[in-house]
């Protein structure tokens, strides 16, 4: 899959709790380039909602979320 | 009148929980990209106070004793018990890895968070901009803060 191909950046949030996850990754996502992806791994299921709705006021693309036993790990692409 | 979509909160609150809530709310906004602004009003003055000893007049002076000031010394809303309960509620915070209420108000700082006084509140508290912690803004009144208001896309009253 492309996204594999692009990851730039992977993000341990592992433990962290709102809002401290969307924190990480809105610092994190000024440190690429446009079109960079962001990889993450949380354990706060808060992220299911925060992280979409992070991407949609933020003009940012959520490229995947998904659950591995207790983790979510998700993928968002810089856009702005 | 230019607009964006940014967050104003007026913070008339000067309690663990209700903090804990109006920080949390200002840094999601502010990671979220939006201009966050938060208008510290009567209680509030004491989110943002070094927790220096406070007043000029005697009732000024009786009410800084009462009322002490400092993000750490706020005590939640119920079950304070005397200092009691806010020890309580920041064990349970360190249990479940919540960050602590003076790394919230830094990381609000940091993420370009403006703080503002309410210039009346701290006259009639009697407290001094020395009182007041670094990094905050010039006090202002209720017209700006509605100005901010009107120029924000919500405004939440906590």
């Amino acid at each position: 899959m492309t996204e594999e191909l692009k990851t730039v950046t992977t993000l341990d949030l592992k433990g962290l709790v709102c809002p401290i996850p969307i924190v990480k990754v809105s610092q994190a996502i000024k440190q690429v380039q446009v079109g960079d992806l962001i990889e993450a791994f949380a354990t706060d299921p808060g992220v299911l909602g925060d992280i979409p709705a992070w991407c949609k006021t933020s003009g940012n693309e959520l490229v995947k979320m998904e659950r591995v036993d207790k983790v979510f790990r998700f993928v968002v692409r810089r856009r702005v | 009148m230019e607009s964006n979509n940014g967050t104003t909160l007026i913070v008339m609150s000067g309690e663990m929980d209700k903090l804990i809530a109006a920080f949390n709310i200002a840094i999601g906004a502010a990671a979220m990209g939006k201009e966050t602004n938060m208008f510290f009003t009567f209680w509030g003055i004491k989110a943002i106070q070094k927790g220096t000893l406070t007043g000029k007049g005697l009732f000024g002076r009786m009410m800084g004793l009462l009322n002490r000031g400092g993000i750490n010394v706020v005590g939640p809303s119920r079950f304070n018990f005397w200092g009691l309960g806010r020890w309580m509620f920041k064990q349970m915070m360190k249990n479940h890895h919540i960050t602590p209420m003076p790394e919230l108000l830094k990381m609000a700082k940091d993420l370009g968070v403006k703080l503002y006084p309410c210039q009346m509140s701290m006259e009639v508290m009697e407290i001094k901009r020395e009182d007041l912690i670094d990094g905050v803004q010039e006090s202002c009144g209720v017209a700006a803060m509605l100005e901010m208001s009107d120029r924000s896309k919500q405004t939440l009253f906590i």
